[in-house]
């Protein structure tokens, strides 16, 4: 099984997009998806004829999937696909259109995932989200995703003896970054002490360690270099990305991911190390996952990320700068969207367009996806290493 | 305020309905595979290890605590209610980890009993409990809201006339119910054991005739928001075949006082039982029935009566769906023979009235759906599981 991934050779990644997020929005996924193709619009000229790839992810575009979108936005494209996979969906879908374009079934592709958050929305997005969660997990206190990052959680902190000033770090670093980012939902500065003190949702899991639930869209193009040129595109190449689902189904309780099987693949790939990153923007939907990526992607060893996060400053003029335009966590979660944003914010600090503030001289980004708790646990993992074409 | 009557969230799977047939016959079963004989969790329609085929097999019922959490906030009515609410994840001996409710007694690292109980909304739930028993474990409220535990709760005996029904009374004293209300469908007539039942403390006979309408109405209009249990100890046996040794009146007396009198019970209280299934620590919970195992399948000699019993079965299952759907678990605790004056001419073994009443009483405590009890009842139901058509053949012929 050690064939070596095909380089990336000649795809360009491009134009990222982000709708700003709202709280709470009467809108449909749809309306939120014809405004990232607007917005893309606005910035490429291109038109419903001149997109002949297009990957969706969203949570809330039901009954429709990218057939009923395309369809809904007037698109005919000659390559689609609907990535169900969440918070992974952006790495996924950025690989696959990759790909399509590498092989020539698609020229122009159209990466795009919408959500909306009507004021019911998320109580109904849980109680139908997956079998398994429906029989085994949520009848549990219905607690929701807090409670099953909270059982890795704890299970975590206990296993390596890591703290919450651990993951307090990382949460006010982000929020810091997040005052740079105009869209940001979260406008004030954290204090430590306020992560440390805020209210207990689900024991070990504060309100400071979920995201808040918004609509909004994000966007970017995958095309050729050349195609990317004649539109006038700034555009990043990917050096390398991996993708794996249901990984280390053994462990009892989470305490990795997918990344764990696949990091030497990725770093092989990309010719480089996690040491010549500019910027990482990780999927942050509860700071345990963010530790664990530092470890799964070669970041430090298993066990020792307190002592990482100890040694480094993950603010955006800081040794490590994370999740720059706040993540998540202080810019809220647009559902499959906030698989996307961690793509399209590493997209423009390499190309240097940030939203807020910029990774001073940023050239290569980690970007990682974490999707899908079908049950007691992150079950779609990705990553990809970009760099920007300067 | 008092209470609605939420239920826990009820969407299920065809696999996790079928896990839920055990849970209410008190087995702790997981799936195993026919080709690979891995045990798996959550259920599934296939092997995850070799795709074979599933089917439900008893388990270990021991486990190791891993990891907890209190759920403090919850977008659902029912747990809104009931936070802060403990979970945890638990090793199961039988292979797969779990998901499962905590009582209060357990902390990670500990050795678990596990137990597979039904939640209010009648559909299977893990449930860790301490490995050894704790003073007090019963009254666990997070326990409570799976049990339908008689302790603090008022309870209608429908037929207190009968040895059955003085010994249900005791038996639920005994397990600390409040009050036991007991029915005497004739004031007039005195019955076995009255003078000692009726001087017994918390004890209150009631009048009620299950054959008459106004009568049940009355009562329930009397008691109807403060009964909590009701165990229907109500029966009508008599011998008798279908085309011979039989009188139709015997049928129709069977089916008035077995089915028609389960229904009327059941209007007159139900629906104020269903508003208050979720109304704090004494809250209404079970509807238990008595019934004949011959209710699966007819016997002969008693031909008339089982079907009488057939029909009160079929009624149990129908109000089992309409209860479920309020939070009140209704149970169904099937016996053979009782050792009584209608079954003199019936040889050993029967079932003596005090053993029913033990079982009425484990059954509520443990949220049982279903319960055999005395031998002639478990060979039946074993003989059952293994070949319906032919036990009817062998009860008939």
């Amino acid at each position: 099984m050690n064939r070596r991934p095909v380089a990336y050779d000649g795809v360009a990644v491009c134009c990222p997009v982000t709708v700003p997020y709202v709280r709470y929005s009467p809108e449909t996924a749809h309306w939120w998806a014809g405004a990232a193709l607007s917005a893309l619009a606005g910035r490429t000229g291109l038109g419903p004829a001149d997109i002949d790839g297009f990957c969706f992810a969203s949570f809330s575009s039901g009954p429709d999937t990218v057939v009923g979108m395309i369809q809904h936005l007037g698109l005919s494209p000659s390559w689609m696909d609907h990535i169900p996979t969440g918070g992974a969906s952006g790495v996924m879908a950025m690989r696959r259109a990759a790909r399509a374009v590498q092989s020539r079934d698609a020229e122009i592709v159209v990466c795009l995932a919408a959500d909306t958050n009507h004021v019911d929305s998320f109580r109904q997005t849980l109680a139908g989200f997956s079998r398994f969660s429906q029989d085994a997990m949520y009848p549990y206190g219905f607690g929701g995703p807090n409670a099953t990052f909270a059982l890795i959680t704890d299970n975590y902190m206990r296993t390596y003896g890591i703290g919450r000033e651990s993951f307090a770090k990382l949460c006010v670093a982000q929020r810091a970054n997040a005052l740079s980012n105009p869209h940001a939902l979260m406008k004030h500065p954290l204090s430590f002490e306020q992560y440390m003190t805020s209210r207990v949702i689900s024991d070990p899991v504060h309100l400071l360690d979920c995201v808040m639930p918004c609509a909004g869209a994000e966007a970017f193009i995958v095309t050729t270099e050349e195609k990317a040129e004649s539109l006038g595109l700034p555009a990043a190449s990917i050096m390398a990305t991996i993708e794996r689902h249901n990984a280390f189904p053994e462990d009892p309780v989470q305490v990795r991911g997918g990344w764990a099987r696949d990091v030497d693949t990725l770093w092989n790939a990309a010719g480089c190390g996690p040491e010549d990153m500019d910027t990482i923007q990780f999927y942050d939907d509860y700071p345990v996952i963010v530790a664990m990526q530092m470890e799964d992607l070669g970041f430090c060893r298993k066990g020792e990320v307190a002592g990482f996060i100890d040694r480094h400053d993950f603010t955006v003029s800081g040794s490590m700068p994370l999740n720059t335009n706040g993540g998540q966590l202080s810019a809220g979660q647009a559902g499959a969207a906030g698989g996307f944003q961690n793509v399209t914010e590493a997209l423009r600090q390499v190309l240097h367009s940030p939203l807020g503030a910029q990774v001073p001289d940023a050239r290569r980004v980690l970007v990682s996806g974490f999707g899908l708790v079908n049950y007691d646990r992150g079950v779609c993992t990705g990553a990809a290493v970009l760099e920007g074409v300067n | 305020m008092s209470r609605l009557g939420h239920v826990s969230p009820g969407l299920r799977s065809r696999a996790a309905r079928a896990m839920a047939v055990r849970a209410g016959q008190g087995r702790f079963v997981l799936q195993v595979c026919a080709g690979c004989s891995v045990a798996t969790y959550p259920p599934r329609d296939r092997c995850p290890q070799c795709w074979g085929e599933l089917r439900w097999a008893d388990q270990p019922h021991t486990a190791v605590l891993l990891a907890e959490t209190t759920v403090r906030a919850t977008t659902d009515n029912f747990y809104r209610e009931h936070l802060p609410w403990r979970i945890g994840t638990v090793q199961l001996d039988a292979g797969p980890t779990a998901v499962a409710h905590l009582h209060s007694d357990v902390a990670v690292g500990d050795q678990v009993r596990m137990r597979l109980v039904l939640d209010r909304g009648g559909n299977p739930a893990m449930f860790a409990l301490p490995l050894k028993e704790t003073p007090h474990m019963q009254d666990d409220p997070q326990l409570r809201v799976f049990t339908s535990a008689p302790k603090h709760r008022r309870v209608l005996v429908t037929d207190g006339r009968t040895k059955l029904g003085q010994e249900v009374a005791y038996a639920l004293l005994e397990a600390g119910a409040s009050t036991v209300f007991l029915g005497n469908s004739d004031r007039l007539l005195r019955y076995d054991g009255e003078d000692q039942i009726a001087s017994t403390p918390h004890v209150d006979v009631v009048p009620l005739d299950l054959t008459d309408n106004r009568s049940v109405s009355e009562l329930g209009g009397l008691l109807g928001g403060r009964v909590d249990i009701i165990v229907n100890t109500a029966g009508y046996v008599r011998p008798g075949g279908v085309s011979v040794g039989s009188r139709l009146a015997t049928l129709q007396t069977a089916m008035d006082v077995n089915a028609s009198g389960l229904m009327r019970l059941a209007q007159a209280f139900c629906p104020a039982m269903g508003a208050r299934s979720d109304d704090g620590v004494n809250s209404a919970s079970a509807f238990v029935d008595i019934n004949f195992v011959y209710a699966m399948t007819g016997n002969a000699g008693f031909a008339g009566f089982s079907a009488s019993a057939a029909a009160r079965q079929s009624l149990i299952a129908g109000l089992r769906g309409e209860m479920t759907s309020v939070g009140i678990r209704v149970a169904s605790v099937l016996c053979g023979p009782i050792d009584d004056e209608w079954h003199q001419a019936v040889p050993l073994p029967k079932v003596a009235p005090s053993r029913i009443a033990k079982a009425v009483v484990q059954a509520l405590q443990d949220g049982l759906e279903e319960a055999y009890v005395g031998d002639i009842a478990e060979d039946l139901a074993k003989r059952w599981r293994q070949d319906p058509l032919l036990t009817m053949r062998e009860e008939n012929l």
